[in-house]
């Protein structure tokens, strides 16, 4: 048993839950232009979840299977893809972030109009701004969490 | 003295919350007709069946990038403050 983190029945129980609840994360940031939810929400939940584990393992732990640069290279990505897309809608079409992708044939499909169950493949390019805005929540949050428990348990010795 | 001033200063407040709440638009009746529009042509114009979204991500995503750009400062900022001191 190590001295860090909570029993063994927490780590247990959180090492189920922990794929769960990414798994919920990944369906919010996914789904986000059909159902309520999006890429903050989805990010928010799977950051969640991250810390869950944090608070179960101790910050040492985690941070030796993940460390804050890898966060951060992940977070730096998902701002690439951000303004990569609305730079490509810059020269496609013809503002920033314009919506290109409506009628091609990935991401393109127009649903019809009023309350219906809705189509995945749809939203022109929503799903990958919320996909981009999804990794840098995820990454980011966590990244915040883990440097300050790391510092306190630091602090505590 | 501060007590007093304190109190006044309170009064005037809610005199301006309550002027704003007196000039409120009534209920239902919003001054501009952005929403009919974006209710009625999201679905066409972003394919998003989720309006919220398509407002967030289409129409307000210079806004969303802001946002985006808020979220790394903060981290930057976080990154600075718990940083490994070198030991000298």
């Amino acid at each position: 048993m190590n001295d860090e983190g909570l029993s063994l029945i927490v780590q247990n129980i959180v090492s189920l839950l922990f794929p769960l609840t990414l798994i919920f994360a990944f369906y919010i940031i996914i789904f986000g232009h059909v159902t309520p939810g999006g890429g903050f929400q989805g990010g928010a939940v799977g950051a969640s979840a991250v810390v869950m584990l944090i608070v179960a393992f101790g910050a040492k732990k985690i941070h030796g299977k993940m460390s804050h640069d890898n966060m951060s290279i992940f977070e730096s990505t998902g701002a690439l893809i951000f303004i990569l897309t609305g730079l490509i809608g810059l020269i496609v079409a013809s503002t920033f972030l314009s919506n290109f992708l409506v009628g091609e044939p990935l991401f393109g499909e127009i649903p019809p109009w009023g309350s219906n169950p809705g189509i995945l493949n749809s939203g022109g390019i929503l799903p990958i701004l919320n996909i981009a805005v999804g990794m840098k929540v995820i990454a980011g949050l966590s990244a915040i969490v883990l440097l300050m428990a790391l510092t306190m348990e630091g602090k505590k010795k | 003295m501060r007590k007093i001033l304190a109190f006044l200063f309170f009064i005037i407040f809610c005199g301006f919350l309550f002027f704003s709440v007196y000039e409120l638009h009534t209920f239902g009746n919003p001054p501009s007709d952005m929403d009919d529009y974006i209710i009625s042509n999201a679905q066409n114009q972003t394919g998003a069946n989720n309006a919220v979204t398509s407002v967030v991500f289409d129409y307000r995503g210079y806004d969303t990038l802001g946002e985006a750009t808020v979220l790394f400062t903060a981290i930057a900022g976080v990154m600075i403050l718990f940083r490994k001191r070198r030991e000298t």
